[in-house]
């Protein structure tokens, strides 16, 4: 009898501190219906100028705290045929299977599996990454901009986050030149709390 | 040679319509898959679709006034020893090649002009942007105007074994009066 007090004890305790760690990181949607979100991203041009992109069809979730940024969670996944460079030519090429081959693969994904601080407002969000069918490991740069209460009723938080990825470690093996061997991804957002 | 058609033979004008847009037609066709097969580095990979769409719209042009010239200038009368069925096979085939042939040339001109580019004929002047809208214009005209290109291009080869029927086996003027020849 004793130990079934105390058993059920320790089981309403540990629910109270489980719910109290879900209620410190918050959760998050991306913030897509205002678009203060891009993912972007640039790639040298015979190493003369760069082209930037933008993937103008996604969306995203996480969850942050400021005070324990390691159980910060992210979940982003894009629709590759909304790549958009400002020059049709260039989109079509590039949504073809030299590139992207948007109808074999419709969708590009990240889903972070660990944050690591790495100083004031900054972290290395690793995660899996998936374009072209192809899933691998990628540490993105982060850095957080700010959060707080909006104007209309809300409360969001705002981030930045970059990371260079090779054009072939995802298969993807029309070559554009020495100079042009690799990409930086830029996504950059904030999140309405959910 | 006579410009204008008449009722007995076609004018010059019609003529060298017919030739130079089946001239343009094929090289346009050969120009353009091979011209999506070069590499980026390749020396042509600006000068070949840059000529492709100058010869494009040249062609649209000359389609107008080719179709325009038809009303002016309306072309002989078939052949007095057609039957019934090659007139109606003869008038809808015509029409089918007129059809697809503008919209093979529209769907390219909307691949190029998809962002609100215009197009550049010849370095001499630019044709405007007009319909942007479509949802994936560029994708969806590089579709329409490849397929339609390749059906063109196999319904013109029909038409050329039609009219060479006519020569070695009717034993009629059909090909030789697109040549000048009186219909008599």
């Amino acid at each position: 009898m004793l130990n079934l007090k105390k058993s059920l004890a320790a089981l309403a305790l540990g629910t109270a501190l489980l719910s109290a760690g879900q209620a410190m990181a918050d959760d998050y949607t991306i913030d897509k219906t205002g678009q203060h979100a891009f993912i972007d991203f640039k790639i040298s041009h015979l190493g003369f100028s760069y082209i930037y992109g933008t993937f103008k069809d996604w969306e995203g979730t996480f969850s942050f705290d400021a005070k324990k940024p390691e159980a910060s969670k992210i979940d982003v996944t894009l629709k590759t045929t909304s790549v958009d460079t400002n020059h049709a030519e260039r989109d079509k090429h590039i949504r073809t299977a030299d590139f992207l081959d948007v109808s074999k693969f419709p969708e590009a994904k990240f889903v972070s599996t660990s944050v690591k601080s790495t100083g004031e407002g900054t972290a290395d969000v690793t995660g899996n990454l998936t374009l072209h069918g192809v899933t691998k490991p990628v540490v993105i740069a982060a850095k957080f901009i700010g959060e707080g209460k909006d104007p209309w009723g809300g409360y969001r938080a705002g981030f930045e986050g970059t990371t260079t990825i090779k054009l072939k470690d995802f298969d993807i093996q029309k070559d554009l030149g020495p100079k042009s061997q690799e990409l930086e991804l830029i996504i950059s957002f904030e999140g309405v709390k959910k | 040679m006579q410009l204008r058609n008449s009722p007995s033979r076609y004018g010059l004008v019609s003529i060298v319509l017919h030739w130079g847009i089946a001239l343009a037609v094929f090289g346009l066709f050969g120009l353009g898959l091979w011209m999506v097969t070069l590499d980026y580095y390749s020396p042509y990979n600006h000068s070949a679709p840059a000529l492709h769409k100058s010869i494009g719209l040249t062609l649209l042009a000359l389609m107008l006034v080719r179709l325009l010239w038809r009303f002016i200038s309306p072309p002989p009368p078939t052949l007095s020893s057609y039957s019934k069925a090659t007139r109606l096979g003869a008038k809808l085939g015509h029409g089918v090649l007129y059809l697809v042939l503008f919209a093979v040339l529209i769907a390219g001109y909307l691949i190029s002009t998809a962002d609100g580019r215009p197009i550049e004929v010849f370095g001499l002047f630019a044709v405007p942007a007009s319909l942007t809208s479509i949802p994936d214009q560029e994708d969806v005209a590089g579709a329409v105007h490849l397929y339609l290109a390749w059906g063109l291009v196999i319904f013109a080869g029909l038409h050329a074994l039609a009219a060479l029927k006519h020569h070695f086996i009717d034993h009629d003027v059909t090909l030789t009066r697109m040549f000048g020849r009186r219909a008599d």
